[in-house]
């Protein structure tokens, strides 16, 4: 049987996209005529750290749509459960701000102590959990009472933030105590500590709850942790080909509902690690931008936004067949990026 | 129940304590031991009693280390608008305690820290002793002089000391001493770092200006030595012999003498800060001025701040009310590596930290962007080095294109295969 080579998917779009891709996005303008009105694949929102705005990418154009300002050097984004409100770590500006995504305005503040960096909403929708950089503590806060309902002391510039998905583990990393601090939400007690390699940036819960990665941007390394003993069950490694190793930087982690995969940036080396989550071993790498560090998925997993901090802009990826389709320029710095409908 | 929320609270109230009495007294030159020692008798148990932390008892180190400074007289410069300040060096050393401080919180280990300062033209004869009596790891701020002496005495042959600001090459190399290790870098890493940005630059052409002090000649030197290693031009080399007061007649005195084959930059070896900066500006052509002045290779300087620097930055000036200079962050380099030989190694002896340090576990972040590690050959901290001027950074060495086997930092300074230091084994 006689096969003939397939276009390289690249040359393939080239030669069809100039014609096809006018038409779906003018189709798919007319529907998504109003902001706020995103009927289709929803949109993403991009913390821009240097130009303290937001970047709202829409997920069916792949385009800008809208660019709202905000506080002082925005970096940590969540949506509200119901994703009608959305909350902004404006770290200059000391503030967690509340925002109305329909109409881009700032609603009001939360307290959120000093220099808040990133945060993690419990499942309960309720308590938002902020690492305060500057003031080695974690806040949380109340959402509905607006007030702080607890001041955690933890190791030195806590950065990461995540809840567990049954709400009853926080976890906060310190970037030069080189920890990862697992505190019990009831009690707002740090019950274990563990240490993790240099400089821990991001720390992520596997969905079925049973296993917590923690990122070390200078040891180049993710230590994956068992919950329920808090042993180290594996620790991942990278080589990006023609990348030095000290320029391979783990930031950001993103995981399949499955458990299958997660998504790893690398930093400086500018390249997003494929690991296979159940046997920790690194299957791909994928060249975006400059400086990845945070990443977003769509809820159906088909696309990964990456945010590239050097570059200025986000890149695509197709994840059936794990390739960056688009890069979309986006504002100074981007840091981080959430999903809403 | 009651009890577990009775004795809950009481760590709750210990933790705060030991943090006020941990944070607090770091601002003023208390002896280190007592807040030591009263969060030992507070804290330590009461967290014990709750098992809130999984505590082993080979993991409760007690890590002792000393700061033995020399003071130097102060040499008279021409512009007093950059005093060096009283506790240059030691305010770093005092925010890598406080840092490793937080982290033993969190592990049941305590840090000590002993100050010994000697006032200029003392005899050190009593404070070495002293300093190697109380601890067995020493940070030692000093003239290369005097931080021999200190590694030469025999008693000195089981303590681990750390160079945290003299950048004299020899100590790296014929007058290595198996006790003691670099966190500051030398002059030979920071002549290499300038000349591999200027060469990335094809700025290959130099003069040569220095001045007549000790200091100045070494620094001299080095760029010499780093203009042949990169393949740089020095096509004048002089002297700056002046002694006519440069803050009202640099105008007239610096084009003339700045004149010469044409160059692609002027490069000043003014340690002191001297003459060095009327020199900008006010050169014959249009030439950058590079070296001690302008665009300056630094161990650190105000103007880092990528890779969470800023955070270190902050966190200096809050505590010491003022900008970081490069011996702070030599001391406080020191103090982490003594940190995570704690934490990591579980030991706080001066043979096993060596150990440790020396060895491929061992790695520190350092705000500079790379993992930095110690010279198995001589033990001297490799780091990047930042390219700075007062504003803000032109680059950081190692620049990308200069290539090693083993590790890109040493294409800065003196490598293995050189050889020259025998006595670190």
């Amino acid at each position: 049987m006689i096969r003939l080579p397939r276009l390289p998917r690249r040359l393939a779009c080239r030669l069809a996209c100039p014609l096809v891709r006018p038409l779906a996005v003018a189709a798919l303008m007319t529907l998504a005529a109003l902001p706020g009105h995103a009927a289709g694949k929803g949109e993403i929102w991009v913390t821009n750290e240097k130009d303290d705005t937001l970047s709202v990418i829409s997920v069916d154009t792949l385009e800008v749509i809208r660019t709202i300002p905000v506080g002082e050097r925005p970096r940590g984004i969540v949506f509200s459960r119901d994703h009608k409100q959305l909350y902004v770590c404006a770290s200059d500006s000391d503030a967690v701000q509340v925002i109305d995504p329909d109409s881009g305005e700032v609603l009001h503040n939360l307290p959120s102590g000093e220099d808040p960096e990133q945060f993690a909403l419990h499942p309960n929708g309720r308590y938002l959990y902020i690492a305060n950089e500057d003031d080695a503590i974690a806040t949380v806060v109340d959402i509905e009472t607006r007030s702080v309902i607890a001041q955690i002391p933890v190791g030195i510039e806590p950065e990461g933030m995540a809840i567990s998905p049954d709400g009853t583990i926080a976890i906060v990393t310190s970037e030069t105590t080189n920890m990862a601090h697992w505190i019990d939400v009831e009690s707002h007690e740090i019950f274990a500590n563990t240490l993790v390699d240099q400089r821990p940036r991001d720390a992520a819960f596997s969905h079925d709850g049973s296993q917590l990665w923690v990122s070390a941007e200078i040891g180049g390394t993710v230590t994956v942790f068992d919950v329920k003993t808090q042993a180290e069950i594996g620790k991942i490694r990278f080589a990006v080909k023609g990348v030095h190793a000290d320029r391979v930087q783990p930031v950001g982690i993103r995981m399949t509902k499955d458990g299958a995969r997660a998504f790893i940036g690398l930093g400086p080396s500018n390249h997003v690690a494929v690991v296979n989550a159940r046997t920790f071993e690194v299957e791909e790498y994928i060249l975006v931008g400059r400086r990845v560090w945070h990443m977003e998925m769509t809820p159906d997993e088909s696309l990964l936004f990456t945010t590239n901090g050097l570059s200025g802009d986000v890149t695509v990826v197709d994840l059936a067949s794990l390739e960056p389709i688009k890069t979309i320029k986006v504002g100074r710095f981007p840091w981080g990026a959430a999903w809403r409908p | 129940m009651r009890a577990m929320l009775y004795l809950r609270s009481l760590a709750r109230a210990a933790r705060r304590v030991s943090v006020a009495l941990i944070w607090a007294p770091v601002r003023a030159p208390v002896r280190a031991p007592v807040r030591a020692l009263v969060w030992a008798l507070i804290g330590a148990p009461a967290l014990a009693l709750l098992g809130a932390m999984p505590l082993h008892a080979a993991d409760q180190v007690a890590v002792e280390a000393v700061w033995l400074e020399f003071r130097q007289a102060p040499r008279p410069t021409l512009s007093n608008l950059d005093p060096v300040p009283q506790d240059d060096g030691l305010a770093g050393a005092r925010l890598g305690l406080a840092d490793n401080a937080v982290t033993g919180r969190f592990l049941g280990q305590d840090h000590a820290l002993t100050e010994i300062i000697v006032p200029a033209g003392a005899d050190p004869g009593p404070a070495m002793a002293q300093a190697v009596r109380t601890a067995p790891l020493i940070l030692v701020k000093g003239t290369a002089r005097e931080i021999l002496a200190l590694a030469d005495l025999p008693e000195a042959a089981d303590v681990l000391i750390f160079n945290v600001a003299a950048q004299d090459v020899e100590l790296r190399l014929g007058e290595c001493r198996a006790n003691l290790v670099h966190t500051a870098p030398s002059r030979a890493m920071l002549a290499d770092a300038l000349a591999q940005f200027l060469m990335k630059k094809r700025w290959s052409d130099w003069m040569l200006i220095a001045g007549v002090h000790e200091g100045d000649q070494a620094y001299a030197a080095a760029i010499r030595a780093a203009a042949t290693k990169f393949g740089a031009r020095i096509r004048t080399d002089k002297i700056w012999a002046f002694d006519a007061d440069m803050r009202r007649s640099a105008a007239t005195e610096t084009p003339a003498f700045t004149q010469g084959p044409d160059v692609d930059v002027i490069v000043v070896a003014d340690e002191l800060g001297d003459w060095a900066r009327y020199v900008l500006y006010n050169t014959w052509d249009p030439r950058p001025v590079v070296g001690t002045e302008g665009l300056s290779p630094r161990g650190w300087a105000p103007s880092v701040e990528a890779w969470g620097a800023a955070q270190l930055q902050g966190r200096f000036r809050d505590l010491a009310g003022r900008a970081m200079t490069e011996a702070d962050y030599g001391a406080w380099a020191a103090m982490r590596s003594i940190g995570e030989a704690a934490t990591r190694a579980k030991t706080a002896r001066a043979g096993p930290v060596r150990a440790y340090l020396l060895s491929p576990e061992f790695e520190l972040g350092g705000f500079k962007g790379r993992k930095m590690t110690y010279r198995p050959w001589n033990g001297q901290l490799r780091q990047p080095i930042p390219l700075a001027h007062p504003r803000a950074l032109a680059g950081q060495a190692p620049f990308e294109g200069y290539l090693h086997r083993v590790n890109e930092m040493d294409t800065l300074g003196h490598d293995e295969p050189e050889g020259g230091c025998d006595a670190f084994r």
